[in-house]
């Protein structure tokens, strides 16, 4: 601990298990350079070895320490101290929209079941032993395919969606920001599918487009573009021909 | 597939609304520029086949629209589903409907 007030932050961590829970503070030295994963860690290591968090890589490469700084959902190991502290203040709490497991924990399996969902998996046309399918760079489709393609799975898009927190059906930014990058993908063979699924009662239309997942995705995706691209794409398809012979 | 069709309905409900709403301005600031009072309007309007289409249509489509719009904020702020979020929806529909047909009457109706 650290005996001058103003060398120190009041950090507010929620603590406990899902359903019950309150905020506990601690006073933490403030470092030069200092993220939010820094001030749990030290909040673990030297008040309360019981705290519970997650992080793996610590260098924004594996999308697991996300939580909610001061309300708003942020990537704790490249969020810097000094840029979000508000009165020397800080509040930590798990990620919004996710079930908590305990403390800062949350369970992410309905984030991940919900990528499994919208068919967000490669499957390609063409088996090893043919040739390597030739894409250009600059054709229009794989460039809306890269737009969209650095997703971590922090989730953080999952947290700031207000539709996310009113239907819980709602397959979520993330998992159709990846739906979009392989409906774009020309190697893929599961369009049509992906597209039912996206275009489905839990799916892209569920959109108000307020932005909450592009203004607050810590790589700078679109997924709000990459969701109203499947809207095109699915009003398309339901305007299609063969669509409408199918199911009258 | 619901959501779909709704959201493919609401759309093209937009669609027909916002012609219609730019004619209405449009003649309507055209129309008082000589200091046509409203009977004088009405006049005019009584028995035309074409403003009673067009206001006709335009109601319809507001009819359909909003009861689309109204329904996803009583599912998501309300937490509504199945029949009462079906007869809610219904019911909204319906008096948008007949409160707009009404006015569409008094427009090109007989006095």
């Amino acid at each position: 601990m650290v005996d001058s007030a103003t060398d120190s932050i009041t950090v507010s961590v929620w603590r406990g298990v899902a359903g019950s829970g309150d905020f506990q503070d601690y006073q933490v030295p403030q470092q030069p350079s200092q993220t939010i994963l820094d001030v749990i860690t030290w909040i673990q290591r030297h008040l309360d070895a019981s705290l519970s968090y997650r992080f793996a890589c610590r260098v924004g490469m594996c999308g697991s320490c996300a939580m909610m700084v001061n309300g708003i959902p942020r990537w704790t190991c490249r969020t810097h101290v000094n840029k979000v502290m508000q009165e020397r203040h800080l509040t930590v709490e798990p990620l919004r929209n996710l079930p908590v497991i305990k403390d800062l924990a949350c369970d992410m399996s309905e984030f991940f079941e919900k990528w499994r969902q919208a068919e967000g998996h490669f499957q390609g046309r063409r088996s090893r032993d043919e040739t390597v399918a030739a894409i250009s760079p600059k054709s229009s489709q794989r460039q809306a395919a890269n737009a969209a393609i650095e997703c971590i799975n922090c989730a953080i898009c999952y947290a700031s969606c207000d539709v996310v927190a009113w239907n819980r059906d709602y397959l979520g930014p993330a998992a159709l920001n990846r739906a979009w990058s392989l409906q774009n993908d020309q190697r893929d063979r599961a369009q049509d599918e992906r597209l039912k699924v996206v275009a489905g009662d839990a799916g892209c239309h569920q959109c108000h487009s307020q932005q909450g997942c592009s203004t607050y995705c810590p790589n700078e995706l679109n997924p709000t573009a990459s969701i109203a691209g499947l809207k095109r794409m699915s009003a398309h398809w339901f305007m299609n021909k063969k669509y409408r012979q199918r199911h009258g | 597939m619901v959501e779909l069709r709704l959201y493919m309905a609401q759309r093209a409900t937009a669609a027909i609304m916002a012609p219609l709403v730019l004619l209405h301005l449009g003649v309507m600031i055209y129309a008082i520029q000589g200091g046509l009072s409203a009977d004088e309007i009405l006049e005019r309007t009584r028995g035309s086949l074409f403003w009673g289409g067009t206001y006709g249509l335009f109601v319809i489509a507001v009819s359909v629209h909003a009861t689309i719009g109204l329904r996803n904020i009583l599912r998501e702020w309300f937490r509504l589903r199945g029949p009462v979020l079906a007869v809610l929806c219904w019911l909204c529909g319906a008096g948008l409907l007949i409160a707009g047909l009404r006015a569409v009457v008094a427009v090109v109706g007989a006095p």
